[in-house]
């Protein structure tokens, strides 16, 4: 992932806890198949994210293995259960060893 | 070394394997799907995959699997390069286990979801789609 492109991430800020809130995740990286051939006819090397985990409060939502099948700036969007005020982190893993997390907070109303 | 007329003749049945490729792709796809599901067929069940009948452009197709229950929920497809797509793990604050994702398609082909849910066994769900534009190209 490039540094400084932050991860796009969209779920409400305050909700009543124990209600199932929907989560969409937009990260910006090419995911380079190792596929796709270059002008020259020179085939581009791989080098996608394939890792993706949700958690909240330290527990698991979701934990994603991504092939190179999964299309450019990966989309993701999933539900989640909110028992409590706390802290989504989100994590990509890159094959180039890199690691984006980010968080996200949210409110009991 | 020689070549003799056997080398010739072995030559020629691979040369006929190679151009039954798109049917050893597809038991490619099934040889993954046993992979994950450690041998056992997967059943009907409360799991659907959905995604367009066709699509022009092969490169950024919506893909939606839900599969209530579901512990492990993994994507293939059957002639892309490789069998796999996503494997989703979904934890005790997942609910209810569902994915939306966009996916590269490289031609018309099937996609399967797979799930394994609690008790250990599985079920899965099958859909075609009709795609013009390799995604991998793009």
């Amino acid at each position: 992932m490039t540094p400084g492109v932050k991860p796009h991430i969209q779920m409400p800020a305050r909700v009543a806890a124990g209600d199932v809130i929907t989560i969409k995740v937009l990260a910006m990286h090419d995911m380079e198949s190792g596929q796709r051939q270059d002008g020259a006819g020179n085939i581009v090397p791989r080098s996608i994210l394939n890792r993706f985990t949700c958690a909240f409060n330290g527990a698991r939502v979701v934990d994603i293995q991504l092939e190179p099948a999964i299309a450019r700036n990966p989309y993701f969007q999933f539900s989640a259960l909110v028992p409590e005020a706390g802290e989504f982190t989100f994590s990509w893993y890159g094959d180039d060893g890199s690691v984006i997390e980010t968080t996200k907070h949210i409110q009991i109303t | 070394m020689k070549f003799t007329r056997r080398d010739a003749l072995t030559l020629g049945l691979g040369a006929t394997a190679a151009s039954l490729l798109p049917f050893s792709a597809a038991s490619a796809c099934e040889d993954a799907i046993a992979v994950f599901t450690g041998g056992q067929e997967p059943g009907e069940g409360d799991i659907s995959l959905r995604l367009p009948a066709s699509v022009k452009d092969g490169s950024s197709v919506p893909v939606l699997a839900e599969a209530p229950g579901a512990v492990v929920l993994a994507l293939f497809t059957t002639h892309n390069p490789a069998p796999q797509i996503a494997t989703v793990h979904f934890g005790p604050l997942s609910e209810p286990q569902s994915l939306l994702t966009r996916i590269r398609l490289s031609r018309s082909q099937d996609i399967v979801a797979v799930a394994r849910l609690a008790d250990g066994s599985y079920i899965r769900d099958r859909k075609s789609v009709k795609v013009t534009v390799n995604g991998f190209n793009i």
